[in-house]
């Protein structure tokens, strides 16, 4: 065993690979390891957060929903109200129109009797006037007589 | 093919190591440095490629298991050090990644190792954390930080001040007492962690020399051969693995008391 100048050599050797280490081989590990760790730190993080703007979107559409569903109800009775309105409306327009028409008719046949009355007169009138003729057997004067059969037109 | 006269032979060749003389008589293992160096280079040329193109991205395959290695040291050095030296984690993976690069060579079976080796030198030990020399300057290069830490958190007087006043206190007739403890505290800490893992280290080696001295007897020695490396082979995974990791946790260890303030 002979210990000394090997020892140094050793000594200055291993001096030499832990300069190397701590100059070329350590730094660009660690700064590749740190990095991804922080990588990996900040893709945890934001899953988080997605899962969190999950939720909340999850809960702001249920919430949408319900609104939803509420107005399309509320949409759904006003409709409904609206149309008996319409009905109610279109009801009332018709009864109007059909008492129009109703009162109408009423008035053409009262007028048509009146008409018809008015012929008659007239047709009596002449028929009596005719009697007479025939009764007197000669012919009468219809100007001479006109007020007499006038009047008697009236009397009718 | 060496040939041996006996077995004391066999197991003394193994555990020689191929020695140049250098200036002033100083002796030099050549065949441990240029296989740490060796070995270091590829280790951490490997780390500094992956390390080049490193993405934060999807890893390819190479680049999560170095990843995973680092993470793993890492974890161990953010567990035990709390202090703000970026230092500490590469020290940590160059002691640790070294040690177990070091220490698995000794998973190659030593005598097909030792056909190519003495194909070029006469002896060649191939681990190098058999040899103390190896283990000592680890353990005397993290027992030197350990020393600088101290100074850089407590300052130069406070850490004279702690040598001469912990752990008995501050009365002057203490003094030698607490300097006696610092002092051993000082020299046992890299004495158990250079002795640990050489002793391991060696002494596993030892037993693989025993092993393959089996080849020796015949075809049947073979074979039993065969199955005990085998078997002490994948007992040595967990050993390699674990004296890397004990030195580069107790190197973490010593680092982050050096910090603290008693």
């Amino acid at each position: 065993m002979n210990i000394g100048g090997t020892l140094v050599a050793q000594a200055i050797g291993f001096a030499i690979f832990i300069w190397f280490t701590w100059k070329f081989v350590w730094p660009p590990i660690d700064l590749a390891i740190e990095t991804r760790r922080k990588k990996i730190a900040e893709g945890l993080a934001e899953a988080e957060k997605g899962k969190a703007a999950l939720a909340d979107g999850e809960r702001q559409k249920s919430l949408i929903l319900k609104e939803a569903r509420d107005q399309a109800s509320e949409f759904k009775a006003l409709n409904e109200k609206q149309a008996q309105s319409l009905i109610d409306e279109a009801k009332a327009q018709a009864k109007l129109e059909a008492d129009r028409i109703i009162a109408a008719a009423h008035a053409s046949a009262a007028t048509e009797l009146q008409k018809a009355r008015e012929q008659l007169r007239e047709q009596v009138a002449v028929l009596a006037v005719a009697g007479a003729e025939k009764i007197l057997k000669r012919e009468v004067d219809a100007k001479s007589h006109a007020d007499m059969l006038n009047q008697l037109k009236a009397q009718l | 093919m060496a040939s041996y006269k006996d077995p004391t032979d066999y197991i003394s060749h193994h555990l020689t190591n191929l020695q140049v003389k250098v200036l002033d008589g100083w002796m030099i293992n050549v065949d441990t440095i240029v296989n740490s160096f060796l070995l270091g280079c590829l280790t951490f040329g490997i780390l500094w490629l992956v390390a080049r193109r490193m993405t934060s991205g999807v890893p390819g395959r190479l680049q999560a298991a170095v990843e995973l290695l680092i993470e793993f040291i890492n974890g161990q050095v953010k567990e035990v050090y709390h202090g703000k030296s970026t230092l500490v984690t590469p020290i940590a993976i160059t002691v640790f990644m070294w040690v177990l690069v070091m220490n698995s060579v000794k998973l190659i079976p030593i005598e097909p190792l030792a056909w190519v080796t003495h194909l070029f030198a006469p002896y060649w030990r191939p681990v190098p954390t058999t040899d103390l020399n190896t283990t000592a300057a680890l353990s005397l290069s993290v027992i030197m930080l350990v020393v600088v830490f101290s100074i850089r958190a407590k300052g130069i007087g406070g850490y004279i001040h702690e040598l001469f006043c912990t752990p008995f206190g501050a009365n002057p007739l203490l003094w030698p007492f607490n300097f006696a403890f610092q002092l051993i505290e000082l020299i046992s800490k890299p004495l158990s962690l250079a002795l640990r893992l050489y002793g391991n280290m060696f002494a596993g080696e030892v037993i693989f020399l025993l092993i393959g001295m089996l080849g020796a007897v015949g075809v049947g020695g073979v074979l039993v051969a065969g199955l005990l490396h085998a078997g002490w082979a994948i007992f040595h995974i967990l050993v390699v693995a674990l004296q890397a990791f004990i030195f580069m946790m107790l190197t973490v260890v010593y680092l982050s008391m050096a910090e603290e303030h008693h």
